[in-house]
């Protein structure tokens, strides 16, 4: 399975909604595009995980080498849209506690305009 | 085990769905098999999976990782075989809990303890001339 990748900006934010899975084989395409928004001073990143059906631990690694890179920036990244198998996951990891709001949506977000 | 499927595939990321669609196909062959542990062999395979083609990467194209699952009565059974240069599990290195600043250092270091955490069992034997991670998900007794 592929991992599809839809851009938007929203809020000052870029919004990144994820559909597929996020492992060894997909994850070098999310990193890239994190790393290409940062670069070019996109450092406030929401992940919406909603579609996404699964993430192991190379996808975990992404998700935190985008966590760095945003705040090394002055930025954030947030992820919205845990399924319950995603969710077990980043609490059995620890990620919850640094990277998972409990936010469904982007629009949950603080300082997001619901239209 | 009464039952039980081999796959051969190249150390190559993109086997990766593959190799978890065709566990989780044969893991859901019996009824009692609920659907979080088949969530929880999915990860677990995929990590060894994922382990192994990284153990193969200075190892020629031929060589290949091989995947046996077998379903017994009461437990799934999921070996993955590297012919990587092997590595001595009792040597890993601690990584502490997410939530320590220095933890964030590290990008990898969830593989193995995630395995730990979602078999049942697991045994890792290497040696230099690959290694074989065996995980074990129980089947509950049927009502």
């Amino acid at each position: 399975m592929m991992l599809g990748i839809t851009q938007k900006d929203k809020d000052g934010w870029v919004v990144l909604e994820l559909s597929g899975e996020i492992d060894m084989a997909t994850g070098p395409k999310l990193r890239q595009t994190i790393v290409h928004r940062v670069q070019d001073g996109d450092t406030k990143i929401v992940l919406d995980l909603s579609g996404v059906d699964f993430v192991d631990s190379t996808g975990l690694g992404v998700l935190i080498g985008g966590l760095k890179r945003t705040r090394s920036h002055g930025g954030d990244l947030r992820c919205v849209g845990l399924t319950e198998p995603l969710k077990e996951m980043f609490k059995l990891t620890g990620l919850d506690a640094i990277l998972s709001k409990e936010n469904k949506t982007p629009e949950d977000i603080e300082g997001f305009s619901h239209d | 085990m009464t039952k039980g499927i081999t796959l051969e595939i190249p150390a190559k990321a993109e086997y990766l769905s593959l190799v978890r669609a065709v566990v989780v196909s044969a893991a859901g062959l019996d009824p009692a098999v609920e659907d979080q542990r088949i969530e929880d062999l999915r990860l677990a395979v995929s990590e060894a999976t994922t382990n192994a083609i990284r153990a193969h990467a200075n190892l020629g194209s031929d060589e290949r990782i091989t995947i046996r699952c077998g379903l017994g009565d009461d437990r799934i059974e999921v070996e993955v075989q590297d012919r990587g240069p092997g590595f001595n599990p009792e040597e890993l290195k601690e990584v502490g809990p997410l939530n320590e600043p220095e933890r964030l250092q590290y990008e990898g270091g969830f593989g193995i303890p995630l395995m730990r955490v979602l078999a049942d069992e697991i045994q890792i034997d290497s040696a230099d001339e690959g290694t074989t991670v065996q995980l074990v998900v129980y089947i509950p007794p049927s009502s």
